[in-house]
């Protein structure tokens, strides 16, 4: 599998850590991770870097994941890559909204390594 | 991990098992999270907190979730989450806390049948020191669960304002 760059999304910086830590378990190459604390950083971090995956949270401050989800689509950088929603947002409602607004697959906190595996390895695959 | 909602899943306006559905949510967090097992006391402790994480709830269940420990629990917290020696825990103490409380929250409430859909969560806010009292401003419910992280005690408390 190809090297990737990760865009990991999350107010948390300890989630970001953990993250980032499930992806390299999950067995993947990982040449850079980029983090940003909210949407609006994530969209500021994608103006200048094109990355293969992001990884998201919902409930974040100034703008929450949702948002930054339904933005993407107009971002350059951001066009044609898999997101994937982790957050401790588990309703139906949360899942149908992330889904409509592009979002590729949705893993409730709290998560196993193995669960972003199942995930995010079929993404990549058909993103690659 | 939907079987807690199966098996307690009712009206949210009736809490009878919502200690059972709590002491779940949290043990699953932990188990997941932090490889780590809670178990249950054979008696009583003498809670000595000095770190509170909460996490408040809005929409169709208002209350906050209240999670108390001493500050050398939070800090194994955050090594067995980081995966890192105690001692190389700094700053992340509290980001790590907050995090468990939130998850904590986050796994109650999508247990409870119903509640999901209509229920936001705040982010969480923490409180260094154990010389405070919180005074609800309407009455409210408490659903009190203690357990044991490493034979040290950690509380959960769910306040549910009616």
């Amino acid at each position: 599998m190809n090297q990737i760059r990760a865009l990991i999304v999350d107010d948390s910086s300890v989630m970001r850590k953990i993250v980032e830590r499930s992806l390299r378990q999950a067995g993947l190459e990982i040449s850079a991770v980029l983090e940003a604390g909210n949407g609006a950083e994530a969209l500021a971090v994608l103006a200048e870097n094109h990355v293969d995956l992001i990884l998201c949270d919902i409930n974040m401050p100034v703008m929450d994941g949702l948002e930054l989800v339904k933005r993407l689509a107009t971002v350059e950088n951001a066009r044609g890559v898999p997101v994937v929603m982790i957050t401790t947002e588990g309703s139906e409602s949360h899942v149908v909204r992330a889904l409509s607004a592009g979002a590729r697959g949705y893993i409730r906190k709290p998560f196993t390594a193995e669960q972003v595996k199942e995930h995010v390895i079929p993404l990549l695959g058909v993103h690659a | 991990m939907n079987t807690a909602t199966a098996a307690f899943g009712r009206s949210i306006h009736s809490h009878g098992n919502w200690n059972i559905v709590l002491e779940i949510a949290a043990r699953e967090v932990f188990e997941l999270m932090l490889n780590s097992e809670l178990t249950t006391p054979a008696a009583p402790f003498a809670q000595d907190h000095n770190i509170t994480a909460m996490v408040g709830f809005a929409g169709e269940l208002c209350g906050v979730l209240i999670l108390g420990c001493s500050l050398e629990s939070s800090n194994l917290m955050a090594s067995r989450m980081l995966g890192v020696h105690p001692g190389e825990i700094a700053r992340e103490n509290c980001d790590a806390f907050g995090e468990i409380c939130n998850m904590i929250a986050g796994n109650f409430k999508n247990k409870i049948s119903g509640l999901g859909n209509g229920c936001m969560l705040s982010v969480p806010a923490i409180i260094s020191g154990g010389h405070y009292h919180v005074h609800p401003l309407s009455r409210a419910e408490a659903i009190e669960v203690t357990l044991l992280f490493e034979g040290a005690p950690v509380s959960i408390s769910l306040r549910v304002h009616n």
